[in-house]
């Protein structure tokens, strides 16, 4: 078999090996808990409005069968899975009867969008400027932004959130705080509306950039100024080829290899960082839901978003994983 | 080991930095043992008073000294990381040496399975634990889990380190002298990634205290014992920023970011000192 296809295999079998663990894990969680998620949701049930008791009685019977939580652990098991296959989890108990994957559904773009924009911003000024710093070692400018990137990179995605929120909510009011578009416009492919986007998107956009572009800074900049000792580099120089040809073409591309694998393993992590970020600013995406559910009690939706994101970030590893062998042609030689 | 020490606050500014923040905040967290309170009582001091000599970093609007209620919180967010870092170095350090020892397929086992942790987005399932385990989530069950979900990382790290060591001849000659694995893995290969266990060690606090201030503020721990998270997080239930109390935000906040930004450097420091070659770098610009 060619190398390229048993590359391909490999990462199909970890991507598979993910989601696998993931959904035993939220599986084993939700089933071997103390309380009892139908008395739970049943609670949260009354909570929200007055039920009488024969209205009690069916809403057990419902969720009971909707949780899987009839017949033996194996039944539950397989029923979990087969929900899970066609994505299924049950209406939401907080806005019923509306099904959770309808609400999930809503939500996704909104997270999706935010962690494209924020994910490329980052990974690509953090780069070039990474293998700027890396080559031109003694301009102070550079030098400056890495005094930057080290000090932001460190403090976590919540933190730089809370700290932007208080500066533009409090300290200067110039940007829109909470939503993701301006309450009274209709959603819709209009200047005005994807302007009201933009800037509703800005500050959790920021936030990211600002803690995500740090790691991609330092890493591109210790792995250039490890390349240009190597002769090939030299060689390059003492042929008179251009500076930024040499730094462009020759050194950044070869370090971009191991870049492209950084940013398939950290892909949970910015994840993590999405979600609290969009509960921090209010915005309407997946982690804002995932806090309103919890503080709900709404079972079935906590237990939805957890699923839907763990296969949403293994898929999103895996095609940064199969894209990877464009950037390196070893993996097709083999 | 003294003296390695002093070159690096010598001659390693980050190293210094770190330390001197690292330092600030070990203070703070001393003071704990002095403080006139326990931790726990509300309205001992008059509420909303903004930083005096009296009251050196104010008061909440639950009548707390922020001072007093700070040192304590930071004590237990400092803890709450160390314990962390010490279980899940156990874990990756078992799981590295192992995997990068044995090879073949228990490696390819267990890094798949260490593969899978560095992928899994963990905070919805750390919400999902608090979830079903409501108030009976304490503090210990959360480092304890924590600790089980936050070692792949620095496994993967040990473990290329244990393969470069398993084709030394040291190694050949353990195995002729009959060494079994866990002697060789314990007394051989260990000393030689004890350097990088303690930088990741610093990284691994910071994750853990980070994921720990998150969960905290939206109230998804126990929110009654005091952290630098559920310090922000009574903050925010009072709407301090609002009211004007902004000192019960303020050093919270800024006490924490110390705490991100000393490990950081301290992380660094130590990976440079332990890479020769970007010490031999720096010890040539130093030169020039």
């Amino acid at each position: 078999m060619q190398s390229i296809n048993v590359y391909i295999v490999k990462r199909l079998g970890q991507f598979f090996l993910v989601v696998f663990i993931g959904i035993n894990i939220v599986f084993f969680v939700t089933h071997a808990t103390p309380i009892d998620p139908v008395e739970h949701s049943i609670m949260a049930a009354a909570m929200f409005g007055s039920t009488s008791p024969e209205a009690i009685n069916m809403l057990r019977e419902a969720l009971a069968d909707l949780y899987g939580l009839k017949g033996s652990l194996w039944d539950q098991y397989w029923t979990f899975w087969k929900r899970i296959a066609v994505a299924d989890f049950g209406p939401s108990v907080s806005s019923f009867p509306t099904p959770v994957s309808t609400l999930i559904g809503r939500a996704i773009p909104w997270t999706v969008g935010l962690l494209l924009t924020a994910v490329i911003i980052s990974w690509v000024v953090g780069n070039i400027l990474g293998g700027l710093a890396g080559y031109y070692r003694e301009n102070r400018l550079l030098k400056a932004a890495g005094v930057v990137a080290m000090g932001l990179h460190p403090i976590p995605y919540y933190i730089i959130a809370f700290v932007l929120l208080i500066i533009f909510g409090y300290l200067w009011p110039v940007l829109p705080l909470g939503g993701g578009y301006q309450r009274n416009m209709t959603p819709g492919w209009n200047l005005p509306f994807i302007g009201s986007v933009i800037t509703h998107g800005f500050l959790p956009a920021l936030s990211l950039v600002l803690v995500g572009f740090g790691a991609w800074f330092m890493g591109m900049r210790a792995l250039v100024s490890n390349i240009v000792t190597e002769d090939y580099v030299v060689y390059a120089e003492l042929a008179g080829v251009d500076r930024n040809r040499i730094l462009g073409s020759y050194v950044m591309r070869n370090a971009l290899v191991p870049q492209i694998t950084g940013l398939g393993m950290s892909l949970g992590a910015i994840f993590n960082g999405a979600i609290i970020t969009e509960q921090v600013f209010g915005y309407p995406g997946v982690g804002t839901l995932l806090v309103s559910a919890v503080h709900a009690g709404d079972y079935s939706l906590v237990i939805g978003i957890t699923t839907i994101s763990i296969i949403g970030v293994a898929g999103a590893v895996l095609v940064i994983d199969l894209l990877y062998p464009l950037l390196d042609p070893r993996v097709k030689i083999g | 080991m003294l003296s390695i020490l002093k070159d690096l606050l010598r001659y390693n500014r980050e190293f210094a930095a770190g330390a001197a923040l690292l330092g600030i905040v070990v203070a703070m967290s001393a003071m704990s043992a002095l403080a006139p309170m326990p931790p726990d009582d509300v309205y001992v001091v008059p509420p909303d008073l903004p930083p005096s000599w009296t009251y050196l970093m104010g008061t909440t609007s639950r009548g707390q000294d922020v001072f007093w209620q700070l040192s304590f919180a930071i004590r237990n967010t400092l803890l709450f990381g160390f314990i962390v870092a010490l279980l899940s170095r156990i874990l990756s350090l078992v799981i590295g040496l192992l995997s990068g020892y044995l090879g073949g397929f228990v490696d390819r086992v267990l890094m798949s399975i260490n593969d899978t942790f560095i992928v899994m987005p963990l905070f919805p399932i750390l919400v999902m634990f608090y979830f079903v385990m409501r108030d009976r989530m304490s503090w210990a069950a959360l480092a304890l889990v924590m600790a089980g979900l936050g070692w792949a990382y620095d496994a993967r790290l040990i473990r290329s380190i244990a393969m470069s060591l398993r084709t030394r001849q040291f190694t050949e000659h353990s195995v002729y002298s009959g060494m079994s694995t866990r002697q060789i893995v314990a007394q051989e290969h260990l000393p030689y990634v004890m350097p990088i266990v303690f930088s990741t060690t610093m990284n691994n606090i910071n994750w853990s205290i980070g994921l720990e201030v998150t969960l905290s503020v939206l109230g998804f721990t126990n929110i009654n014992t005091p952290t630098i998270g559920v310090m922000i997080y009574w903050a925010n239930q009072h709407t301090a920023m609002t009211a004007g109390v902004w000192w019960w935000v303020f050093f919270p906040v800024a006490l924490v970011i110390m705490v991100f930004i000393g490990l950081f450097l301290l992380a660094v420091s130590m990976n440079e000192y332990i890479d020769p070659r970007s010490r031999l770098s720096r010890m040539r610009s130093a030169k020039t």
